[in-house]
């Protein structure tokens, strides 16, 4: 397989469901790179996936996310399961640039043919995650990897977007993150299913774990609150209770029905943001310069706030569509063919 | 959209202080860099298919590096990933290098290389569509 050469989107999937790891590679790719050619190789895998265990592992920058992924993925493969990794880290907001370092922590699995990694660039998500990790989980699933761990950039209080791609998401913390208060708040510790203090072999380690758990049981709802773990990522150490916490979660939501609702709502606000995602390039790829120059000129003058200006956009667009008749975005766009 | 760039070296070397600065240039240069430290050949190989990188930039400041890179052509020819550019660094002497070009290492960029000169090679012969 050549590199960036023309691509045939139904041979690429089914180099993917044959398990070629090259084809994963390139479609991971395209998908990030928002290449038609990935829209269409992805279509026909999406019935078959579903399958894999999604694991989502996120916390602050530090806390040891990569090294805990690298002892879950040893876990798995010492039973005999495959594992994919979807690990993120930051893009610059300056130059576009990143630096992948979560290989580092997973150097053992190396060259272990059930183990696939791979790292992604953020690419200007806040969220914590890509707009290609979901669609990567699905490549890896497909490939027919068992579990799938996703790990997201380092994440401080409002990257909650692993919560619409994970089945279960561990909330990664060290001791000293903070007191209580830090605990109480909104935001990224209301979406842990697990919670874990690693380094829990520094000093502080029990209060920490305390503090999360007398939090997690101030919680509304029924059922007992999510578990708090300690685990010690680089010497292997609360693997195993951690991992049969993710089972034993994943068995409990299966039963009760929430797995299916949780999976629902995922696809759901995943496909809304699509919507929106669409129908921006759509608008920006359809827009008449010339309106566009005015919006400027009027931004500029102080006559247009931005809200008015992006609603003039809008307007413009729905009558050039209805002129036109169309109202398709990627379409026009071919498949990418240079190198 | 951003090239990849893996930067790795050999196991037996130790001497990442270059690398690990060069990685810090092309992510400034607006490259997404994966980087890991001290691979064996096929683990290199094989984290390149993984993440589909345009380019391998193996350093080596120690020594060894025409096995190391004899190694690694043959494992990504084996791959079928001989398509990506292979660049090198390091402490790699003049007639090594004319060697290491008979291979197939597109550019290597030796002692009094900058960073600067790692951006303008990848920009003039390795962008991405």
């Amino acid at each position: 397989m050549n590199h960036r050469q023309s691509l045939d989107p139904a041979a690429l999937a089914a180099d993917v469901l044959r398990g070629n790891r090259r084809a994963a590679g390139r479609l991971l790719t395209l998908l990030e790179d928002g290449d038609p050619c990935a829209e269409a190789a992805l279509a026909p895998l999406f019935a078959g996936t579903g399958r894999a265990q999604v694991v989502g592992v996120t916390g602050p920058p530090g806390a040891g996310k990569s090294t805990l992924v690298s002892a879950i993925v040893a876990h798995h493969r010492a039973a005999g399961a495959t594992v994919g990794v979807v690990a993120v880290d930051p893009s610059s907001p300056f130059t576009g640039g990143a630096l992948l370092g979560d290989r580092i922590r997973l150097g053992r699995h190396a060259t272990d043919a059930g183990v696939f990694v791979r790292s992604m660039a953020s690419r200007g998500c806040l969220g914590g995650v890509a707009l290609a990790t979901s669609g990567a989980v699905r490549v890896l699933d497909a490939m027919g990897l068992d579990v799938v761990v996703v790990e997201t950039v380092g994440a401080g209080q409002s990257e909650v977007g692993i919560m619409d791609i994970a089945d279960c998401t561990l909330l990664v913390t060290m001791p000293s993150c903070g007191d209580a208060i830090q605990m109480l708040k909104a935001g990224i510790m209301e979406i842990g299913d697990i919670f874990v203090v690693n380094k829990a072999d520094l000093a502080d380690a029990d209060r920490a774990a305390g503090e999360i758990a007398a939090m997690l049981r101030l919680r509304d709802g029924g059922g007992a609150p999510p578990l708090v773990l300690k685990t010690r990522a680089h010497e292997d150490q609360g693997i195993v209770e951690l991992v049969g916490a993710i089972d034993a979660f994943l068995a409990a939501q299966r039963a009760s029905g929430a797995f299916e609702h949780r999976r629902a709502r995922q696809v759901e606000r995943e496909t809304l943001a699509r919507v929106t995602e669409q129908a921006r390039r759509h608008i920006l790829n359809t827009l008449d310069a010339t309106v566009w120059n005015d919006v400027l000129a009027g931004l500029r003058q102080r006559r247009l706030d931005p809200i008015a200006a992006a609603r003039r956009v809008l307007a413009a667009t729905l009558r050039e569509d209805s002129d036109s008749g169309t109202v398709t975005g990627a379409k026009e766009e071919p498949c990418r063919i240079s190198g | 959209m951003p090239l990849r760039v893996l930067l790795t070296k050999p196991t037996h070397d130790c001497h990442d202080r270059g690398v690990r600065h060069l990685a810090r240039k092309l992510r400034d240069a607006g490259f997404e860099v994966v980087f890991t430290n001290f691979l064996l050949a096929q683990e290199v190989v094989d984290a390149a298919v993984q993440e589909d990188v345009d380019v391998v930039g193996l350093s080596s400041s120690s020594g060894g590096h025409m096995a190391a890179f004899e190694d690694l052509m043959r494992g990504l020819k084996a791959a079928d990933a001989d398509d990506i550019v292979v660049i090198a660094g390091g402490v790699i002497p003049d007639e090594d290098a004319k060697e290491l070009k008979s291979w197939g290492v597109r550019a290597v960029f030796g002692p009094g290389s900058s960073p600067g000169d790692v951006v303008t090679f990848l920009n003039a012969h390795v962008k991405a569509a």
